[in-house]
C-alpha cells in the first residue's frame, strides 16, 4: 500500500513521451493551466500518494491561481477547490501545459 | 471543555460499552461542527496513548440510546504522512486501541470530486459507514447540485446532508445512527488505486447528477487583494497591528473593571474581617492572588474571539500562506504562525492552537518556542523593571526610551522563539522526513456565532479552572511563608523593633520569615546575577505565575503600596553579604532580571498545558529545563554586558 509511485501517464503512456512541453507545477506562472502527467516523490511514496489524494492525479487539469509574496508557496485550483503547495511539493508534479 | 456535570456517576467502563462512532474526513470538511452538533457541550479533549495528538471524544444521546462519538484527526488520505494521520489509520485498524464500531465520513459537498477518493479509501476498510455531506447550502448557493439519494445508491452507503453550524440534518443523522448495525455496505468495495479511483469518482458523480459549484466570486476578489504580493503584505501587517491594538487597548478598560471589583472586595474584607490573620489571608493572598490573574481574563477572551473570527472567516489560512516562507526559515510552516501569534497574549492558548498543526514534530517545536513569546503576564514585570531602569523622559530620536526597551524585549522574545523552534526541529528528531506542506484555501465564509462562542467559552473556562487553582495555591503558600514563624511582641522588642510601627513590624517579620530563609538558601544560584534574597523570593514566587513577582516584591520590600513598589525598590539595598549597603537595583541587576524573565518558563499553567497537550511529562520538563538554564545564562550575559557599558 505504501510503495506505490505514479510513473504512468493519464493514458498509460510512460512518463517523458510528452516531449518538450513537460514541466513541473512549480515552473508555471499564475493563470497558466496544465494537465498532470505524473507525480513522483523520490524516496517518499506516501507523499506521492498524498499529492494524488489531494487531486493531483494523471489527466487532471490544474490552474495556477497565485503566488505568495515571496514566490512561495503557490496556490492552485484542482478538482474544483483551491490548495496551497510549497514549491518543494509542486516540483514533484510533472505537467504539460494546455491552452484554454 | 470538560463534561464533569455530564459524567459524574457514570463509570468509565460503562462509557466504553457504548457503541463507538468515529468521525473521519478532510481537515476542512466541517467535522468539528458535526461533532459539536452531535455531542453538544459535553466533549472531552485528551491525547491518544503515547503520542502528541489531541483526541476529542464525547457522547451523543438519541432518545434513550447513547453513543460514544470521537472526532478523529483530519486527513486527505489513508497513507499517513504524519504521526497524526498514523493515529487515524491505527484507530481505523484497531491497532493498539479499540476500532470504532461505525464511521461517519464527513465530506464537503463543494469539494466532492476530490473528497470521494478519501471516501473510497475509507469504505474499502469495510466498517459500517455513513457519509455526512456538509456545506450543501453553499453548493446550492454557488449554483451546484447533487442528488443525495442517488449519491447514496451510487456509493452503496447511507448519505445524510447536514448544515453542521445551523443544525439542519442533525436530527436525521441522529436517527440514522440508531440503525448503524443495519447500514448497507457497498456490494463491491470501491477501488483505491488513484487511476481507477478517478474513473469510479466520475461515474459516482454523474450518477448523482453532480453539478460543480461555481467558483466563489467574493473569495476570488478578496484573495486578489489579500494575497496580492504587495497589498496582501500591507493588509497583513495592518491586521496584525489592529489585532494587538484590540487585544491590549480594548481589554484595558475591562481589566480595569476586574481590578476595581477586586479592590472593592478587598476593602470590604479588611473592613469586616477583624482577625488580622484571616484578613491578610483573604485580602492579600486570596483576593490579591486570584484578582491578579483574573485581570487577564478579558484579554484572553478577546484574543480567542479575534482568533476564532479570523479563523472562521478564512483569513487564518491566508495569513499562514503569507507567513509560510518566514516560518519556513525556522523549519516550521505557516500554521505555526497562528500558534505563536496567540502566545503574544498567553502561551496557554498558543500551545492549544498547535492542535491545528498536522505534524507532531512541528507541534513539539512550536510548543517549546511558544513560552518565549512575550505574554501578557510579563507586561507588569517589564513595566516595573523598565520604570526602575530608564528615565521616563529619556528619548532616542522621536521615540521614548522606555517604549523602545519594551519593544526590544518583545523582539527578543520573538527572535528567540524562532531560534528555539529551529533548534528543536533540527536536533529534536533527525530520523524522520520533513512533512510536506499543503493547505486547503477555503472560501471566505461568515463564521458561525456558535463556533466562535464555543471557542471563547472554552478558553475562558479552561483559563479560570487551570490558572486560578495554581495561583491561589501559590499565593497562599507564599503568604504563609512570608508571615511565619510567629514572633511574640517581647521577641521583637528584644530585637530592637518598634512594635508600635506596623511597617517596622512587617519588615522584621518578613526578614525573619521562612520565605527569607528560602531566599537566602538559593542565593548561591542567583548571586552571580546580582539578585539578593528578596529578589530570589520574588523570582521563586513568580515561578508559578510571572505577575506574582510584582506583588511579591512589594510585599517583601514592605513597600507602602504593594501595587507600586517602584519607589521603595529604587532605594532598596543589600541587607547582608559582601555587597551589604549597596543599591540592589542597579542597571546590570535590572538588565539581568529583565532578561531572566524574558526566557524563564515561570508559569505552572503553561507547564500543565504542555503536559496535557503532549500526554507526557517529558516535554514540560524539557521546556522547563532548557528555558531556566537559558534564562540564567542570558541573564548573566546581560549583567556582564551592561556592567561593561555602565562601568
Amino acid at each position: 500500500m505504501t510503495s506505490r509511485t505514479f510513473e504512468q501517464g493519464a493514458d498509460g503512456r510512460p512518463q517523458g513521451e510528452a516531449g518538450g512541453g513537460e514541466r513541473t507545477l512549480a515552473d508555471l506562472t499564475p493563470s497558466a493551466t496544465a494537465q498532470v502527467v505524473s507525480v513522483s516523490v523520490p524516496g517518499s511514496p506516501a507523499v506521492a500518494r498524498r499529492l494524488a489524494d489531494l487531486g493531483f492525479t494523471p489527466g487532471t487539469e490544474v490552474r495556477v491561481l497565485r503566488r505568495a509574496p515571496l514566490r512561495d508557496p503557490l496556490i492552485y485550483q484542482v478538482k474544483d477547490y483551491e490548495i496551497c503547495l510549497r514549491r518543494a511539493q509542486a516540483s514533484c508534479v510533472t505537467v504539460v501545459e494546455v491552452d484554454r | 471543555m470538560s463534561s464533569s456535570c455530564h459524567e459524574s456517576g457514570q463509570p468509565a467502563a460503562q462509557l466504553t460499552q457504548l457503541p463507538q462512532v468515529a468521525l473521519v474526513g478532510a481537515p476542512n470538511a466541517g467535522k468539528t461542527s458535526v461533532f459539536n452538533a452531535l455531542t453538544g457541550l459535553n466533549a472531552k479533549t485528551g491525547n491518544y496513548p503515547g503520542v502528541t495528538v489531541a483526541r476529542f471524544a464525547g457522547t451523543c444521546r438519541v432518545g434513550d440510546r447513547k453513543f460514544a462519538v470521537e472526532d478523529l484527526p483530519g486527513s486527505y488520505g489513508l497513507d499517513p504522512v504524519s504521526l497524526d494521520e498514523q493515529v487515524l489509520v491505527d484507530v481505523l485498524d484497531g491497532d493498539g486501541m479499540r476500532a470504532p464500531d461505525a464511521l461517519l465520513i464527513v465530506v464537503d459537498a463543494t469539494t466532492l470530486r476530490r473528497s470521494l477518493g478519501f471516501v473510497a479509501q475509507v469504505l474499502a476498510r469495510g466498517l459500517p459507514s455513513c457519509v455526512v455531506l456538509t456545506f450543501t447550502d453553499e453548493l446550492l448557493r454557488r449554483q451546484g447540485a447533487v442528488d443525495v439519494d442517488a449519491l447514496s445508491q451510487a456509493l452503496g452507503v447511507p448519505v445524510v446532508a447536514v448544515v453542521g453550524h445551523r443544525g439542519h440534518g442533525i436530527a436525521e443523522l441522529r436517527e440514522q445512527l440508531l440503525d448503524w448495525r443495519d447500514w448497507p455496505t457497498p456490494v463491491m468495495p470501491p477501488p483505491v488505486d488513484p487511476g481507477e479511483q478517478d474513473a469510479w469518482v466520475e461515474s459516482v458523480l454523474s450518477y448523482a447528477g453532480y453539478r460543480v459549484a461555481q467558483p466563489h466570486g467574493l473569495t476570488r476578489r478578496l484573495d486578489a487583494v489579500l494575497l496580492h504580493p504587495l497589498l496582501g503584505t500591507v493588509v497583513f501587517f495592518a491586521v496584525m497591528v489592529l489585532f494587538f491594538q484590540t487585544v491590549f487597548a480594548l481589554a484595558a478598560p475591562l481589566q480595569g473593571g476586574v481590578e476595581a471589583f477586586f479592590g472593592v472586595l478587598s476593602e470590604w474584607v479588611s473592613a469586616h474581617v477583624t482577625n488580622p490573620w484571616l484578613s491578610g489571608l483573604f485580602g492579600d493572598a486570596l483576593i490579591g492572588g486570584v484578582g491578579g490573574v483574573l485581570v487577564f481574563l478579558p484579554q484572553i477572551m478577546l484574543l480567542f474571539l479575534l482568533i476564532s473570527l479570523l479563523e472562521g472567516v478564512g483569513y487564518m489560512s491566508r495569513a499562514a500562506v503569507l507567513m509560510d516562507r518566514v516560518m519556513g526559515r525556522a523549519g516550521l510552516e505557516g500554521r505555526a504562525f497562528v500558534a505563536l501569534l496567540s502566545s503574544f497574549a498567553c502561551a496557554i492558548p498558543g500551545i492549544m492552537a498547535t492542535r491545528t498543526l498536522p505534524s507532531a514534530k512541528d507541534r513539539i517545536a512550536t510548543m517549546m518556542a511558544a513560552p518565549l513569546m512575550t505574554c501578557a503576564a510579563r507586561l507588569p514585570v517589564y513595566v516595573v523593571l523598565i520604570g526602575l531602569l530608564v528615565d521616563p523622559a529619556a528619548t532616542f530620536g522621536p521615540f521614548g526610551l522606555q517604549g523602545l526597551v519594551m519593544f526590544g524585549l518583545y523582539l527578543l522574545g520573538a527572535v528567540s522563539a524562532m531560534l528555539a523552534a529551529w533548534a528543536f526541529k533540527k536536533f529534536g528528531d533527525r530520523r524522520s522526513q520533513p512533512t510536506p506542506f499543503y493547505l486547503e484555501m477555503p472560501p471566505y465564509r461568515l463564521p458561525s456565532p456558535r463556533a466562535v462562542l464555543l471557542a471563547v467559552w472554552g478558553a475562558a473556562s479552561s483559563f479560570l479552572r487551570k490558572c486560578s487553582t495554581i495561583i491561589v495555591a501559590t499565593t497562599m503558600v507564599l503568604w504563609l511563608l512570608l508571615n511565619l514563624p510567629l514572633h511574640s511582641t517581647e521577641q521583637m522588642q528584644a530585637a530592637g523593633v518598634d512594635t508600635a510601627d506596623s511597617a517596622a513590624v512587617s519588615a522584621y517579620v518578613v526578614d525573619h520569615s521562612y520565605a527569607a530563609e528560602v531566599g537566602r538558601l538559593v542565593a548561591p544560584v542567583f548571586d552571580p546575577l546580582g539578585f539578593d534574597w528578596r529578589i530570589n523570593v520574588g523570582v521563586l514566587s513568580a515561578q508559578s505565575a510571572r505577575e506574582t513577582f510584582v506583588a511579591t516584591l512589594g510585599q517583601v520590600a514592605a513597600a507602602e503600596d504593594p501595587e507600586d513598589p517602584a519607589d521603595a525598590l529604587r532605594a532598596m539595598t543589600y541587607s547582608d553579604g559582601p555587597r551589604a549597603g549597596e543599591l540592589i537595583f542597579t542597571a546590570p541587576t535590572i538588565a539581568a532580571l529583565l532578561v531572566y524573565f524574558a526566557f524563564a518558563l515561570q508559569c505552572m499553567a503553561t507547564v500543565g498545558v504542555i503536559r496535557r497537550e503532549t500526554g507526557t511529562w517529558r516535554w514540560p520538563l524539557v521546556a522547563f529545563g532548557y528555558l531556566t538554564v537559558t534564562a540564567w545564562l542570558m541573564a548573566y550575559l546581560a549583567r556582564t554586558v551592561t556592567a561593561f557599558f555602565v562601568g
